[in-house]
């Protein structure tokens, strides 16, 4: 498999705090990878400098297995970063003819990738009349120009209402069933959860785990359960049970993990052979949420 | 070369404040032809501008390029921007992520700089021309031609004054702080001037060995390129005789304020460059 990005032992130390913390993993053509991290873990940083805008203290990174020098690379990367900056005394399309100039592209594809976005109506208004969504969507045009390898996203939707976070994921959705490969750096995990296929972990620049999604906890999957009286009676029940192992109580919601396998069925028997009946159960792999929040709380 | 000057130029062509002042500029280099027009007419004192020899050859060159050159503020304010608006408007970063390298993004600056300063210097050589052909009482070949070395000092000023402009535009980072600060560069350099002064207040040449020192910063060379031409002028010239002046100045260009105006340009651009580097955007 083609490695587009290798980052080796990568360290960033801005004064006595450490942002980047040894970080190494690899990002492989035609996966959908996923960053993980609360605020100020050190998302942003190593986005910053595996784009040329923030220095690194020591470790390398390289682009294409070092094949391109990391501006020369950067003009087959589509990238946004936070915020979306573009002169805003100019229209769309001028601020896509300059990113042109700069990629060294021709501009026939300005015209298509507005489209994607929808702002080809507006393509002839000047930049800083555009809401924040539309900015946003330009920045993803701009991002799309070059039919780039790999689409660097930070914190897309950040800021966002509900319509513009809804409209951008659809367009990374699209975007990922064409089989590019994309790096989106979020603490939104149901965000990350919908589109990707690997993340990394970061907490406080320290990598935590980098793999397929699926695979983040070791986890036989939890039982989430209900009835209408008597829930005391219920959890000292499910405490007697071997494959139960934890006990957690949300609103009215009994959330029971698994240490061993069971079936649905297995543990309903059991139930009502002690005399409960359920008004609710399902079976469930533990969402992102909880696995993130597991790594996060064990490290 | 060719990418990073239309690269520039794509962001100045819509700027409006830019294409303003710009607009301003030229403008007003080509109104130096007005001066042609001044006339005093009080009564038996009929005074003609040009028709006191200051549209003489080779005369004009010297004259034209220091009246030309006080104009270049309104290309300073476009330089200084062009540099502060990319990091107020953050574009600098998207730049560099869109594939553009930090020396690229300094050179693309530099040409610009340099293509400015290119066009002034076309635009004042043509405008001389033309005066010069209307008015210069010597319109021999040989004499038009004579003294062209004030179009070099121009340029070379122009391009030093707006290198510095530059340089305070990525130190500052916003265009009324870096005028602000050539500004205040430009009074510490004349209170290191006076304090010379005062300190060789007892030498017998004290004007000459300040002078030996000051040619070494910025302003003062970019101003000894170009020196006064008034003084020079037959008309002013006769009337000092008259009281008993003699100047015994050189107007000459140096070749040594060229080199150290051309060093100032490029410690400019360097540091530049080296800030840039150094910073995390």
């Amino acid at each position: 498999m083609e490695t587009i990005l290798s980052l080796k032992n990568l360290d960033k130390k801005y004064g006595s705090v450490h942002a980047v913390n040894n970080l190494s993993f690899d990002i492989q053509k035609g996966n959908v990878y996923g960053i993980l991290g609360p605020n100020g873990s050190g998302k942003s940083t190593t986005l910053g400098i595996i784009l040329n805008v923030v220095n690194r203290t020591s470790g390398k990174f390289s682009w294409f297995n070092d094949s391109l020098s990391t501006h020369e690379a950067l003009k087959k990367v589509g990238a946004i970063i936070e915020r979306p900056n573009f002169y805003p005394y100019m229209t769309a399309a001028q601020n896509l003819a300059l990113i042109c100039k700069i990629k060294g592209i021709t501009t026939e594809k300005i015209d298509e990738k507005l489209k994607v976005v929808n702002l080809y109506e507006r393509k002839n208004s000047k930049f800083r009349t555009y809401s924040l969504g539309m900015k946003q969507r330009l920045a993803i045009a701009s991002a799309l120009l070059n039919d780039p390898e790999i689409l660097i996203l930070d914190e897309p939707t950040n800021g966002l209402d509900p319509q513009g976070i809804h409209e951008i994921r659809q367009i990374i959705k699209k975007i990922a069933a064409n089989g590019t490969t994309i790096l989106l750096a979020s603490h939104l995990l149901d965000e990350v959860e919908k589109v990707c296929s690997h993340v990394v972990v970061i907490r406080k620049g320290v990598k935590l785990y980098s793999g397929r999604v699926d695979e983040m906890t070791a986890s036989n999957g939890l039982f989430e359960l209900k009835v209408d009286t008597n829930e005391e009676h219920l959890i000292n029940i499910l405490e007697e049970h071997p494959a139960i192992g934890k006990i957690t109580k949300e609103h009215e919601t009994i959330i029971a993990t698994l240490s061993k396998t069971i079936s649905s069925s297995e543990i309903n028997e059991y139930l009502f052979g002690k005399g409960i009946i359920l008004s609710h159960l399902v079976k469930r792999k533990p969402s992102l949420e909880q696995q993130f929040l597991d790594l996060t709380n064990n490290n | 070369m060719l990418r990073l000057l239309t690269i520039e130029f794509h962001k100045l062509k819509h700027n409006r404040a830019s294409k303003v002042l710009s607009i301003i500029y030229f403008g007003l280099l080509t109104c130096i032809a007005l001066i042609a027009a001044i006339k005093f007419d009080i009564g038996p004192v009929k005074f003609h501008l040009a028709d006191a020899g200051i549209f003489n050859f080779p005369y004009i060159w010297h004259f034209n390029t220091y009246i030309a050159s006080i104009l270049k503020f309104f290309l300073l304010l476009v330089i200084v921007s062009m540099m502060a608006n990319e990091y107020s408007y953050k574009t600098l970063k998207q730049n560099l992520i869109d594939g553009l390298s930090k020396k690229e993004f300094v050179l693309s600056k530099f040409y610009t700089v340099i293509a400015f300063a290119f066009i002034s210097t076309v635009f004042v050589f043509v405008v001389s021309l033309i005066l010069g052909l209307i008015y210069s009482d010597y319109n021999e070949f040989a004499i038009i031609v004579s003294d062209l070395k004030y179009l070099v000092a121009f340029f070379i000023k122009l391009v030093g004054f707006f290198s510095m402009g530059l340089f305070f535009g990525i130190l500052v980072k916003r265009s009324a702080f870096a005028v602000g600060a050539m500004v205040v560069w430009l009074i510490i350099e004349s209170m290191f001037k006076g304090y010379l002064f005062w300190s060789f207040k007892d030498a017998s040449n004290t004007t000459e060995k300040v002078d030996s020192i000051m040619q070494f910063l910025p302003f003062e060379a970019m101003a000894n390129l170009i020196k006064e031409p008034f003084s020079r002028l037959g008309a002013v010239k006769s009337v000092a005789n008259q009281i008993g002046e003699t100047f015994t100045k050189s107007y000459d260009v140096q070749f040594t304020t060229i080199f150290i105006v051309s060093a100032w340009t490029f410690i400019f651009i360097y540091l530049s460059y080296a800030l840039l580097k150094k910073r995390d955007l």
